[in-house]
């Protein structure tokens, strides 16, 4: 059963990134759209992830929840040492989760959109920036269970130039998948361009981050690639999705949006893969070399298997209902039978 | 101001800023969707209206609700990673089902939210009422969690470890009915005065009054109800207490010495060095009725209680004091709204009985911060009662002061946001939802 909640924690925090990240995404887009352009970007943005919208984050919830009931002592770990940069994701999560639904449900329309605009947008940035950085610090080996002072405990776990890396690409993810989601969101031919332009953009700087983690990670000396290359299904994951780039980039052109969806989502996946095959069950990784195993930190018999039949029971009824939503909401608005 | 005073008080601030958030979340949708009924059943577009007004309420409570629940999430661990580390396994079951019934929340409003002229009508309904239905299962699984930490249950503590743990015997432990009922209620009562009081201001000052009365009835009927149901639950929870954490109950009634015959002890200063109450009304027999059943019954006293494990008494004893003579003035309220609704219908639009629904606008939430101060106050020392004080659970990292100023002033800004998106949402009411006053236009 051990697995099938290892599967769920995997696929949770997958799903967050692709579903949450396109979300965090549209405010990045948002935030680097022209001036001209912003109002039309907005509104295609909200129409596309306003009925999804807070379902996305659920997978966050669903995540943490499993982290702590079935490993308690990797929960705690991440909560003690990592305080400071999951304060800043929190914050974060607060202020864009409100700001959202404030600029959209504010009964007059005047100066205080003002407010909640900037909110939104720049907490779509810090938020993914920060779950990088937690992400990239619980593997970067820079946790220190023995330090005794304040700086070695709870700054330097996090902040290293690896974790910063990681975070600035998570931000890149965000925007790509926001990019490609939108494509197939938008409703005449110019907005089809724009944001294909917009993707092929995006494209890049994604390619010139990940260049970026790796810089880092030989300046801070930890082995990301040998991790990536040295395994071969990790290697495999990494030449699968370099080929699906490729056919991305050649019928970006053509009007096909659920294929690019699909092309992304692999992408981002074999991305996750890559990065947590090679040290799994490894998910923490300390600076004395001993590590948090998802298999040797694990709770009692007992707590799995019943965590895992609730985490089972509860998708035989979210699984249906969420793609029946995403079905009905995300199709192309000139196919759609009514408005 | 030292770190465990520190990570205390955030725990409460978030915890009673969600609990607002999340009872009007859990409720709001059950108004709604009664007057979506209505709407569907009548074709009176008032209801329409209202309907759409409230959802809108629904919307903002729902996303500021799930913002704080997620934060709450994450605090357990950054706050309390001691408790969590033992304590997660054990009452994890409730969380991960919270999870589930949380989700199908979400999904269910994304469905209701934009599915106006897009879904099938009565689908489109029954979306509203899951939306209702899942928020209250996952206030029930929670309120479990924490019921959890009251009775103790699921695993056995053997030289200061936690072995044999049994995830669903932790979640069905002693306290969970009891516990889960009372917060039920009270979210219903609560939603349904705060409600009703802002459409009985509206009324007297004479807007939109077709669009308000509707509104005001089913939140007054909700509410109501629920108020009176209330004190029967109260009973149930009391007697529980007694049972399982007398500690609990001295320092609620501020009774110091274990006697037979207690006394009832209404309002007071208690004087904890004295061990006495000074200037309190005191009805004899009443408290060892409440607690056993019997006027002649034991109750123990706080002098039970080594001085180390009692809870704050005056703490506990103001509080329980403010959430049962709140709840007392909304049954009474209650009563005479029955009054009106079956005898004396002319009441109905008397200004004196808005008037009162107004005064009793905050009382339900003054209450229910009241009631979760009385349950999480009087739980101390302990974060597991019995097994764990709260001290040692505490994280070691320092500073966490400025997390509590941080968080703070996060929460009172979004209060004050969430006060402002509410008033516009009413005073713009004529223009947006109201269409009584139209001509129809078939």
């Amino acid at each position: 059963m051990i697995y099938v909640v290892i599967i769920f924690l995997w696929t949770a925090i997958l799903l967050y990134i692709l579903l949450g990240g396109a979300d965090f995404g549209a405010g990045i887009i948002e935030l680097f759209t022209a001036k001209g352009n912003k109002d039309r970007t907005r509104k295609t943005m909200y129409d596309a992830i306003g009925p999804i919208w807070e379902a996305n984050h659920m997978w966050l919830i669903i995540a943490v929840v499993i982290l702590f009931v079935g490993f308690p002592k990797i929960y705690t770990t991440v909560s003690v040492y990592l305080h400071i940069p999951l304060v800043c994701m929190l914050l974060g999560i607060i202020a864009r989760g409100t700001a959202f639904v404030f600029r959209n449900y504010d009964a007059v329309e005047d100066d205080m959109q003002k407010i909640y605009t900037p909110i939104f947008v720049y907490s779509s940035l810090i938020t993914p920036f920060f779950l990088g950085i937690i992400a990239a610090s619980a593997v970067s080996g820079r946790i220190d269970l023995q330090a005794n002072d304040f700086l070695s405990a709870y700054v330097f776990s996090w902040l290293n130039w690896f974790s910063i890396a990681v975070g600035v690409f998570t931000v890149s993810i965000c925007g790509f998948l926001a990019t490609i989601f939108i494509i197939g969101q938008t409703d005449n031919e110019s907005d089809r361009k724009h944001f294909t332009r917009k993707a092929r953009r995006t494209i890049f700087i994604v390619m010139a981050c990940g260049a970026l983690v790796f810089l880092a990670a030989y300046l801070e000396q930890i082995p990301l690639f040998s991790w990536i290359f040295g395994d071969t299904p990790g290697l495999i994951a990494i030449i699968a999705a370099s080929i699906s780039l490729v056919i991305m980039f050649f019928i970006l052109e053509r009007d096909q949006p659920i294929m690019l969806r699909l092309l992304a989502g692999f992408q981002v996946s074999m991305i996750l893969f890559a990065a947590t095959y090679s040290h799994f069950p490894d998910i923490v990784l300390l600076k004395n070399g001993t590590n948090l195993s998802l298999l040797t930190h694990q709770g009692q018999t007992k707590t799995i298997d019943s965590l895992a039949y609730a985490l089972l029971i509860g998708s035989i009824f979210i699984l249906p209902a969420l793609f029946y939503l995403i079905y009905i909401f995300t199709k192309r608005k000139d196919v759609s039978s009514a408005h | 101001m030292d770190d465990f005073l520190a990570a205390r008080l955030q725990m409460a601030f978030s915890l009673g800023f969600h609990i607002v958030f999340a009872c009007i979340g859990m409720v709001m949708p059950f108004f709604m969707s009664l007057a979506h009924f209505y709407w569907l059943k009548t074709k009176n577009v008032v209801y329409r209206d209202v309907t759409k007004a409230w959802s809108k309420g629904v919307a903002i409570f729902f996303a500021t609700g799930a913002v704080s629940g997620t934060v709450l999430s994450f605090e357990l661990g950054l706050l309390w990673p001691k408790f969590m580390e033992h304590a997660g396994p054990i009452f994890g079951m409730p969380f991960s089902l919270e999870g589930t019934a949380f989700f199908i929340e979400a999904i269910a409003l994304g469905f209701y939210l934009y599915g106006w002229n897009r879904i099938n009508p009565w689908f489109h309904w029954a979306t509203g009422v899951v939306v209702g239905i899942s928020g209250l299962l996952s206030g029930i699984l929670v309120v479990a969690a924490n019921a959890w930490m009251n009775s103790p249950a699921g695993f056995d503590y053997i030289d200061g470890q936690y072995l044999n743990i049994d995830p669903i015997k932790a979640m069905f432990n002693d306290a969970w009915f009891s516990q889960a009922l009372h917060m039920t209620v009270a979210a219903f009562v609560s939603t349904g005065f705060a409600v009703a009081g802002i459409h009985a201001l509206m009324i007297l000052r004479g807007k939109n009054v077709a669009f308000h009365s509707k509104a005001f009835k089913i939140a007054a009927v909700f509410g109501t109800i629920a108020a009176c149901l209330q004190p029967i639950s109260g009973d149930i929870s009391a007697k529980d207490v007694a049972k399982r954490q007398p500690a609990k109950l001295a320092a609620m009634e501020a009774h110091f010495h274990t006697e037979r015959n207690a006394p009832l002890i209404i309002g007071g200063i208690p004087d904890t060095a004295g061990k006495k109450v000074d200037y309190a009304i005191k009805i004899p027999g009443l408290l060892s009725f409440m607690a056993t059943g019997d006027f002649n019954g034991e109750v123990k006293g706080l002098d039970s209680v080594p001085k180390e494990n009692q809870p704050p008494v005056a703490v506990t004893h103001y509080a329980f004091q403010i959430m049962v003579g709140l709840g007392m003035a909304m049954v009474g309220l209650a009563l005479l709204y029955f009054i009106a609704l079956w005898k004396k219908k002319q009441w109905q639009t008397s200004s004196w009985l808005l008037k009162l629904f107004v005064m009793a606008t905050p009382m339900g939430f003054i209450a229910l911060e009241a009631g979760w101060t009385v349950t999480e106050v009087g739980r101390q020392p302990w974060i597991i009662n019995g097994i764990m004080r709260t001290a040692d659970a505490v994280t070691p990292m320092p500073g966490i002061a400025y997390s509590f100023y941080l968080f703070t002033g996060v929460y009172i800004s979004l209060s004050v946001i969430v006060s402002l998106l509410l008033y516009r949402q009413i005073a713009m009411v004529g223009k947006l939802y109201d269409s009584s006053t139209e001509v129809p236009k078939s």
